[in-house]
């Protein structure tokens, strides 16, 4: 009895699983249609180190699939690939560890959020006492050190311990992607130097999931260069340009006579000078916002250095408030010896250059402020300016002072022209420490300038006719030759 | 020797920019970095010369009773003010005798100064900058409402400095700027006026292109457009990258003048 219960009911199930298996196994013509629509793989996948950069960076170059763009036209992008090891993937979550230890262990710690990431490491290490903290930070630092140290050697297990991870994404058409990292070992986009790197790239179609992977391609390392042939240009131009420097120097010294066009914003300076003496009045020198590395601030030192050094010979009082706290320094042993160079190192004091605010705006109210209580007889501002520009100069045309600039600042330029009454536009700023002193050897390099300047009106002139050309009969050389000049960044 | 120094060391860390810009290496990178930091670390310890040079020029105003003497006093305590408000914070929600402490504060600053711009009643100030720095100290050390950071930059984000920031300083930098447009009007009215043809010239061209980017009338006449494009696409791009192809020549010139020792006007020798 029992069985002949038993057997029906078995045969009930047969018959139903029977039933479901028909009901959920897809018709014949659809897994047809799935495996036809798997577009074309990429092919001829090269990937190679960047070429003219500090390293930790790959390009990869592959042919596109043949369903991009034509085909199925199927494919919508491109995802490059890298495997990765074990060891790499560990590093971010001891990394947020570390992290968690050193603001456990530092003064600003306080209760994490209930559920965040740091509050599920804090569940872990939340009974350890500030000891046993200290001593785990420790070795979490040498495991780390050591992991990013085992990393080349991790990367030369391929294909054992390790995962395939996407590094970066190109839109259908590309032929090229970069997998750029960085030499931040303590980031986490670190890409190790000298490691064996494995690339694939994957034909991607609007659905994520119907994609045809390249083959692989490996290993390949990235490495810095020595050299950045980018810059091959800039470097012969800098050779020839200092060449010629050299060449004029030496000949200045020989005695050639040298001429140099007058500017009238330098032969003004010393009228100036004399004009502030008869007035009794004050000169301000005004440096603008330059940092002391900036070359127009160095040109203006030379600048100073010949103002105060006539301002001493004629004893007349001179003001130079600073922006910067080292320009003010260098402005100081600047104006100091000068003064000793005039036979007047008793007239000199401190606080003739004088530091105001590294604020752009406050310390234009200072300057103004100084002009309008002052009444100098004459402002000079050489350097680096911006927007105070006008604010200054036009403040100081209204005190009435005589006023001479001179920036290589090419917005600022028209403003100083406005509202002074002599204006050194662009390089005269550079060539006035050669001009005021008159000396062979600075004058040279004045003339080396002019030859360079003639040789880039030649070059341009040249450069435009074959660009013309070269676009016009379609000439690959000449093309080759204006790309000898290009300069790549 | 004293002027041989620097003449090399500017040589050689000159030559080393030079060489740093056409190697990428990484090694050529870390020692740019490294030059770097140097020139940060220069700076800070140039600020306290600067603030010191700031505070001597200000009180020496103040002992020689120059014009507006009295804005040194305002700009000394607005600076250790500030100085104070970059270093303190909340430790709760109470300011407790913070305010009190920086009263007294800047009390020991005024009181410095007098005494040293005076010479009848420098003992009185003196006695009255001692009581008040005690009472300094004694709010430091028994107030725990606020505290004093000077390892990080948790004063910066403080209320009293962010305060003071943005609800004082900001406004005043956007006046300043906005005097701009007046002293644009003012030099524009000097330049364009018609005194010869070059002057002619120069108002014939502004005015078109100021008629091309007036905001009130709208374009005037395609003509006027097409003029104004021409005037700043044409002669006025063509002028500027001549004088930017001359600024480039000039500081490669002057950068191997310093770097040769030719140029040392930056050691006060010209």
């Amino acid at each position: 009895m029992k069985h002949k219960l038993l057997i029906p009911c078995l045969l009930l199930l047969c018959f139903t699983l029977a039933s479901a298996q028909e009901g959920t196994s897809p018709p014949e013509d659809t897994l047809l249609f799935d495996s036809a629509s798997l577009p074309a793989p990429v092919t001829n996948l090269v990937a190679e180190d960047t070429d003219n950069d500090h390293g930790h960076a790959i390009t990869l170059e592959w042919q596109t699939s043949a369903d991009d763009g034509t085909g199925k036209q199927s494919v919508t992008m491109y995802e490059v690939f890298r495997w990765v090891p074990d060891l790499m993937t560990r590093i971010p979550a001891l990394r947020d560890t570390l992290d968690y230890l050193k603001l456990r262990t530092g003064e600003s710690w306080s209760e994490p959020e209930p559920g965040s990431r740091t509050d599920s490491i804090h569940n872990v290490f939340a009974s350890l006492d500030d000891a046993a903290l200290e001593s785990k930070l420790e070795s979490l630092e040498q495991t780390i050190s050591q992991a990013i140290k085992g990393l080349p050697a991790a990367h030369a297990t391929y294909p054992e311990d390790g995962e395939w991870q996407q590094v970066a994404v190109a839109p259908a058409g590309s032929a090229t992607a970069a997998d750029v990292g960085t030499k931040e070992k303590d980031s986490p986009d670190y890409l190790p130097d000298y490691s064996d790197f494995y690339y694939r790239v994957d034909a991607v179609t609007a659905d994520p999931t119907i994609r045809t992977s390249s083959e692989i391609f490996g290993p390949v390392q990235s490495y810095g260069q020595w050299f950045n042939t980018g810059r091959l240009a800039v470097s012969v131009f800098v050779l020839v340009f200092g060449f010629f420097t050299v060449f004029f120097v030496y000949r200045a010294r020989r005695g050639a006579d040298l001429y140099v066009r007058p500017l009238a914003g330098i032969e003004a300076v010393d009228d100036a000078i004399g004009r502030a003496t008869e007035m009794g009045r004050p000169i301000l020198y005004v440096m603008g916002l330059g940092t002391a590395d900036q070359i127009a601030t160095i040109a203006s030192f030379t600048i100073l250095g010949r103002v105060a050094k006539r301002v001493a010979e004629y004893q007349t009082k001179l003001m130079v408030p600073a922006y910067e706290a080292v320009v003010m320094a260098v402005a100081q042993e600047v104006v100091k010896t000068a003064y000793y160079d005039a036979g007047r190192p008793d007239d000199y004091d401190e606080d003739i250059v004088f530091f105001v605010t590294s604020l752009q705006f406050a310390y234009v109210a200072a300057v103004n402020g100084l002009m309008l209580r002052e009444l100098p007889a004459t402002n000079v501002y050489m350097g680096k300016f911006f927007a105070e520009s006008l604010l200054l100069a036009e403040t100081g045309a209204v005190a009435g002072s005589i006023q001479i600039a001179g920036t290589d600042e090419i917005a600022q330029i028209p403003f100083f022209i406005v509202a002074c009454d002599y204006t050194l536009i662009g390089e005269e700023l550079y060539a006035a420490s050669a001009y005021l002193g008159r000396e062979p050897i600075l004058l040279g390099s004045l003339k080396a300038q002019d030859w360079a300047k003639a040789g880039v009106i030649v070059l341009a002139i040249a450069g435009l006719i074959l660009s013309n050309l070269a676009i016009a009969n379609d000439w690959s050389w000449a093309s080759a030759i204006i790309d000898l000049f290009r300069v790549v960044d | 020797m004293k002027r041989q120094i620097p003449v090399v060391l500017v040589g050689v860390f000159g030559l080393f920019m030079i060489f740093q810009y056409f190697v990428p290496h990484e090694s050529s990178e870390w020692i740019y970095e490294f030059l770097l930091d140097w020139t940060i670390i220069i700076g800070i310890f140039a600020m306290a010369l600067g603030l010191w040079s700031l505070y001597r020029v200000s009180v020496e105003k103040i002992k020689t009773r120059k014009p507006a003497w009295g804005y040194n006093y305002l700009t000394l305590v607005g600076l250790f003010t500030m100085m104070l408000f970059g270093f303190t914070t909340q430790n709760g929600e109470a300011w407790g005798w913070f305010f009190p402490f920086m009263v007294s504060a800047n009390l020991v600053l005024v009181l410095v100064i007098q005494a040293t711009v005076t010479k009848d009643m420098r003992g009185l100030f003196l006695s009255l900058t001692a009581v008040f720095f005690v009472v300094c100290v004694l709010i430091i050390i028994f107030d725990d409402t606020w505290g004093f950071h000077f390892e990080t930059a948790e004063g910066l984000r403080s209320t009293m400095f962010r305060a003071f920031f943005d609800n004082i300083l900001i406004p005043i930098f956007a006046t300043m700027f906005s005097l701009l447009a007046f002293f644009i009007a003012s030099a524009a009215y000097r330049a364009f006026r018609a005194r010869n043809v070059m002057a002619t010239l120069l108002l014939l061209a502004a005015l078109i292109v100021m008629l091309r980017f007036n905001p009130y009338f709208g374009p005037v006449s395609p003509y006027v457009n097409k003029a104004s494009n021409w005037l700043m696409n044409v002669p006025n791009l063509a002028a500027q990258r001549a004088i930017v192809i001359g600024i480039g020549l000039g500081i490669v010139a002057t950068s191997l003048k310093v770097m040769l020792g030719i140029e040392r006007g930056y050691m006060g020798k010209g």
